[in-house]
């Protein structure tokens, strides 16, 4: 087999598992529609485990090859094509690797879920469009890639479609993404306008060219052109990784199935935009405020989201403010020119955080999809194993010395503190902080989960929906198939930063993917500094992190395991803050101000008549009402009567006459 | 005229012909075997399909060739508009037989008058001189004006078919205005005359300015631009859902070509005078179609108002006035009569015994009464929302190029605000098909021809998206890029 | 002496007579027919105008092509006139909204 088919197979065999999995899901039955899936991504992971295999050990040149030329349009080449090197292989590794993982787990997960074959069919889709999204090697490859994975996420969320909040998740993540992806094709198309190409390695070669271009977007005020074009790109990140202010999707998304909140909304789709925006390097590097934007926008969501995971009683999105809280710190590695120090964390947070949705998702079947905190409590002794791996994660994710989390979130501290950004301060001061917090929530999580006495009651006749705080059966350890790629995930949860800190962030491991100034470099001080992953982990425990972290453990002990009551006291005492939090910042209240009741309240009086069939017949979302409100206005334009219709002809007439002739 | 020259409008000839013989065979055909009508019309499309493309004037190394005193032109894109008419208008009758069945109209003017409208496309298609143009625009407007009243018990049948003729004769007068103007400051009737004449003149060109205006407000209303758009979603809305469909589908093409001849053939050298006037048209129109149709719980006249903003992209080809352009046009405008055609296909699938499904409503739940029609109306929506993968998104990008090339970025954004907008309501559709209650639990039933046309339409969609590379290329040869 | 300015000015107040009457008649349909038709004659005037001062005949040609389309156009105004009276018992312009919006 030559190359060219071993990298073709490994998106495609995915494609091919969705497809058989979800056209003949009669034929292949359960069973068949799951080995169908696994076979194929575990493959594809095997192949893509062989090309990283290939790269570090037998030194493989990087390969950019053109599969198939769709069309040539005025010059300009649209073709899938893939670009091989570390980045990618790097990525490719870890997307299969996680999904395999996801796909074993779902067995158990879904276990007796009427829409099996659907969801298998699903992920494996997923899979493959996430494939495509990493592989690219130009703009337009990379814009379906993340199209295809974001629908797939959508249809994922709103998997369960009966419920109604499922469906409502699913339509504020379209629409909010629509946002971001109206950024991100402004930029490739900036991007084609002004190099007249998509592919990146043309691109990229030619973009020092423009450094100095300018332009007037907005009069009296000129904006370097590269400027303009990175934080559209940027913009399209935020979507898809869920910066401040477009973050509001990803907590609701957790209204899909626990795996898909592992895989797509914490692992790998979310983490599309840290992998573009690295991938995008040689012209971000040639911004310095575009890069200072990436690295606020980094700041607030890094300390803003971990805040809000503080005060929320749901399991899944305590994980999933936790997840924002993390892209954020990728986001301020980005900015600060940090990029393989991001991928680094992009990667081990990739296997912790998987670990702690499944383990949360392994809590939630015990529990009989009990997902509220407040009713959980003392479940290491029903459930050992995923007890075990939580604190893995948990560790992981505060970044205990020697866990992989530790690794590349010091990295990324260290790398804002060389930083000398506009901005780089808050930044710093905003990543040092997230660490005290990012403690407290984890360690609060387990608390309430794991410890104490259970706060919930078997009632074996509680029925079909019992309410909160009882469940029919006493909870037990799950299957294998969902221990198993606990297991799995929490070793290189604990080995991977230890393994690979030091070719990827300090050997260059990445350069041949990104590219830093000299100027920017700010891991090279740290690379000095490093003699080992050991020396490392020692040196870090006199540093404010390790002191941070330890605080926010001990307070989280203290609160949680000694003094509950001391929670309630901090809620009476600080009722602004606390709401605040609880309310997440009141932006979803403020978009549907902004967007919703102003003209839902001048549609009523307007159009009451098609209000039903309008306003509930989808357009969910505020700014859908918006435009139908200017539409309803619109529409009384065609008044039905002929002479009007003539005399806007006339009108047409006349308007075009008066400005070509008259002037 | 010698033979020659005739042979070059040997699939015009065959057409009118057939139309002839199918209008006596009217005559000598009882009722109930009124199927034999239907199948000499499709006869007729299949041999002008060979017909024109054994075309062999191409064989002589000529890129084209004029009949008629130069009045009558062949070339590529005239055959490519030619013979995508003839698949399109066969797949219009595969969808109409069923509706006209079942709505008792199955008779045949339906098919005498299409294929006169079909003959005046052809011959506006390839219109080489003023006269050409007007003739083969009231031949396809009268034939069309006659069919949207085609249900005569129909109330609102009656009422869009006046407003249609009374705004499209008015249109019409427009245009020979401005071609009296034309006449006058260039003494010509002749396309190819006519830039002759014009890249002649110096200085004061006044006139063919005034005439140019009075020229693109008749070529708007035939496209139905803002603000000439008026009568589109009412006679949509009033026709009978068979002649929607081919309203939709087959007189766009020739307001196409129309456009291409008169803007670029023959007034090519005011290029910067008519790019300005499109450019703001254009503009307008993608912005109060894709508004307009939000609000609409019609599903015929949402896709009124969305052909409205497809017509403003197709005229965002045109302005570069570059091969690239018309080509990117050209393909858009093909790819819009498929997609038409198969959402109307839809409706009449739909369309109960007497019923017409004309409510948006009436797609509630279609996925639990049958997933495949769902699949296939989803591919359609999908493909009208330019979504990537689907042959709309190829279409809307090219054109979206070509307005940069043309330099008007502003153009570009705003299209590209809008079409976002418009992907609200073609994703409303398939929200109701995928996650509302059927209305009604009756089957849908269908002849196999029926299904096996809309399927094929469907996957269309997808396939055409997926190897969007022929049918493009196609395009751009067929202008010489 | 009658110069080219004369007819054309002619034509183009006819024209402007036609295209007011189409949208400040709000009574009679047929009077829409009526000016439409005179719209037509309106561009005929320029047509043989123009042919007759530029010395080219293809202008009076093409007049004859309007005149005969003119008719045929008239006769399918008048049969939708009919059809649309049989149904509605009304040829009144502003009664004709039932399509709207």
């Amino acid at each position: 087999m030559s190359l060219k088919t071993i990298l073709l197979l490994i998106p495609l065999l995915p494609l091919a598992a969705a497809a058989i999995a979800g056209l003949l899901r009669k034929q292949v039955g359960r069973a068949g529609s799951h080995w169908v899936a696994i076979l194929g991504v575990g493959v594809s992971f095997l192949l893509s485990a062989w090309v990283l295999y290939q790269q570090i050990f037998l030194g493989m040149e990087t390969q950019n090859i053109t599969i198939y030329t769709w069309m040539i349009s005025g010059g300009v080449h649209f073709e899938v094509g893939f670009l091989i090197d570390h980045l990618t292989t790097l990525m490719m590794t870890v997307v299969t690797f996680v999904s395999l993982m996801v796909h074993i787990y779902t067995i158990g997960y879904m276990a007796t879920d009427p829409g099996y074959q659907r969801f298998f069919s699903y992920i494996a889709l997923f899979t493959f469009s996430m494939l495509m999204l990493v592989m690219s090697n130009n703009f337009m490859q990379l814009f379906f890639g993340w199209e295809a994975v974001g629908l797939v996420s959508y249809l994922l969320i709103g998997f369960w479609f009966d419920r109604e909040s499922a469906i409502y998740a699913g339509l504020k993540a379209f629409l909010v993404n629509r946002v971001g992806d109206f950024g991100f094709l402004l930029g490739i198309a900036a991007v084609l306008y002004s190099f007249g190409s998509l592919d990146y390695a043309t691109v990229f070669a030619a973009a020092p060219g423009i450094a100095g271009k300018t332009v007037t977007l907005i009069p009296g005020m000129e904006w370097q052109w590269i400027t303009v074009i990175c934080i559209c790109l940027f913009i399209g990140a935020m979507g898809k990784s869920a910066q401040a202010p477009l973050h509001v999707w990803l907590p609701d998304s957790m209204e899909g199935p626990t795996p898909i909140s592992a895989l797509i909304h914490a692992a790998t789709m979310v983490t599309a935009g840290i992998f573009m925006v690295a991938r995008m390097s040689p012209l971000f590097e040639l911004s310095d405020a575009a890069l200072s934007f990436v690295m606020l926008i980094g700041a607030v969501t890094a300390l803003g989201m971990g805040l809000v995971g503080i005060v929320q009683n749901d399991i899944k999105r305590v994980i999933a403010y936790s997840t924002l809280s993390q892209l954020g710190y990728m986001t301020v590695a980005l900015g600060v020119s940090a990029y393989s120090a991001a991928i680094f964390h992009l990667m081990t947070h990739a296997f912790f955080k998987a670990l702690l949705f499944l383990g949360a998702g392994s809590v939630i079947i015990a529990l009989h999809h009990q997902q509220d905190m407040r009713y959980m409590g003392g479940l290491r002794k029903q459930m050992p194993i995923t007890w075990i791996t939580a604190w893995v994660g948990t560790l992981a994710l505060i970044g205990f010395p020697f866990m992989s989390g530790f690794y590349s979130k010091d990295s990324i501290i260290e790398a804002v503190a060389e930083s000398s950004r506009w901005g780089s301060e808050v930044a710093y001061w905003s990543v040092l902080l997230g660490v005290l917090i990012t403690s407290f929530y984890s360690f609060r999580l387990l608390y309430l989960t794991f410890h104490g006495q259970p706060r919930y009651r078997v009632d074996v006749g509680a029925g079909e929906h019992p309410p909160d705080g009882v469940v029919q059966h006493a909870p037990h350890e799950s299957p294998w198939v969902v221990t198993v790629p606990l297991i799995l995930l929490a070793i290189p949860s604990i080995v991977i930063g230890y393994l690979l800190i030091g070719p990827v962030l300090f050997e260059g491991w990445l350069s041949d993917a990104i590219s830093v100034l000299p100027h920017n470099n700010v891991l090279e001080h740290a690379a000095e500094n490093f003699h080992g992953p050991v020396a490392m982990a020692k040196h870090a425990i006199g540093t404010a992190p390790f002191w941070l972290m330890i605080t926010g453990f001990v307070l989280a002990t203290f609160i949680y395991q000694f003094r509950p009551a001391l929670a309630d006291f901090f809620k009476q005492k600080l009722p602004g803050i606390y709401r605040l939090l609880e309310n997440k910042y009141y932006f979803d209240e403020l978009y549907q101000k902004l967007f919703i009741s102003r003209s839902v309240r001048i549609g009523r009086g307007l159009w009451k008549k098609v209000d039903a069939g309008v306003i509930d017949g989808g357009l969910v979302n505020g700014s859908a009402r918006l435009m139908g409100n200017l539409a309803a206005r619109i529409r009384v334009w065609q008044s039905g009567y002929l002479f009007h219709y003539a005399f806007a002809m006339i009108a047409g007439l006349i308007g075009i006459l008066a400005i070509w002739v008259v002037l | 005229m010698n033979t020659t020259n005739m042979l070059l409008a040997a699939p015009e000839f065959w057409v009118l012909i057939m139309a002839c013989v199918i209008l006596i065979a009217d005559l000598f055909i009882r009722e109930e075997r009124r199927g034999i009508i239907h199948m000499m019309a499709m006869i007729t499309l299949v041999f002008a399909a060979i017909i024109t493309v054994r075309g062999d004037y191409l064989s002589e190394g000529l890129r084209s060739a004029t009949a008629f005193n130069g009045s009558f032109i062949r070339d590529p894109m005239g055959d490519v508009l030619k013979l995508f008419s003839f698949f399109i208008l066969g797949i219009v009758y595969v969808y109409a037989k069923f509706y006209l069945r079942q709505f008792r109209m199955f008779r045949t003017d339906f098919y005498t008058l299409t294929l006169f409208a079909l003959l005046g496309v052809m011959l506006l298609i390839s219109a080489n001189s003023l006269v050409t143009i007007y003739l083969g625009l009231e031949l396809t407007s009268l034939s069309t004006y006659a069919l949207v009243a085609f249900d005569r018990e129909s109330k609102r049948g009656s009422e869009a078919a006046m407003k249609y003729f009374v705004l499209g004769s008015m249109a019409s007068g427009m245009l020979l205005y401005g071609m009296s103007m034309i006449y006058g400051a260039t003494g010509s009737m002749d396309l190819a005359d006519i830039s002759v004449a014009i890249s002649n003149q110096d200085g004061d060109s006044m006139i063919l300015v005034f005439g140019l205006v009075f020229l693109v407000v008749g070529l708007a209303f035939k496209l139905g631009v803002v603000p000439f758009h008026m009568w589109i979603p009412d006679v949509y809305e009033g026709a009978p859902a068979a002649v929607t469909l081919f309203i939709s589908a087959i007189p766009k093409m020739a307001g196409f070509a129309m456009a291409y001849r008169l803007l670029y053939t023959g007034l090519g050298d005011l290029h910067t005078d008519w790019q300005q006037m499109l450019s703001i048209l254009a503009v307008l129109s993608i912005v109060l179609g894709n508004l307009a149709a939000i609000a609409q719980t019609n599903i015929k006249r949402m896709l009124a108002y969305s052909t409205i903003s497809h017509m403003g992209f197709i005229l965002m080809g045109l302005l570069p006035g570059t091969a690239d352009g018309f080509g990117a046009s050209m393909y858009y405008v093909i790819v819009y009569s498929l997609m038409s055609a198969g959402a109307f296909g839809m409706i009449i699938l739909l369309s109960a015994r007497g019923v017409e499904a004309e409510q948006l409503d009436d797609f509630k739940g279609l996925n639990q009464r049958n997933g495949w029609y769902a699949a296939i109306m989803a591919m359609i929506m999908f493909s009208m929302a330019g979504v990537p993968v689907f042959v709309g998104f190829f279409a809307k990008w090219l054109v979206i190029k070509a307005a940069l090339d043309a330099g008007l970025l502003w153009l570009a954004i705003s299209a590209v605000i809008f079409s976002v907008v418009g992907a609200f309501y073609y994703l409303r559709v398939i929200k109701l098909m995928y996650f509302d209650e059927p209305l009604t639990e009756s089957p849908i039933d269908a002849p196999v021809d029926f299904n096996a046309v809309i399927s094929l339409n469907g996957l269309l969609m997808l396939g055409l998206g997926v190897f969007s590379g022929s049918l493009i290329a196609v395009c751009m040869s067929a202008f010489g890029a | 002496m009658l110069t080219l300015a004369h007819f054309l000015s002619l034509g183009a107040i006819l024209f402007c007579l036609g295209v007011a009457g189409i949208f400040l008649n709000r009574k009679n349909v047929i009077i829409l027919l009526m000016c439409i038709e005179l719209m037509l004659l309106a561009v005929n005037m320029n047509f043989v105008a123009f042919s007759r001062f530029l010395g080219n005949m293809d202008g009076q040609v093409f007049v004859f092509f309007i005149l005969t389309v003119a008719a045929s156009e008239a006769a399918i105004g008048l049969a939708i006139l009919v059809v649309l009276f049989r149904n509605r018992r009304t040829i009144n312009v502003a009664e004709l909204d039932e399509l709207k919006g």
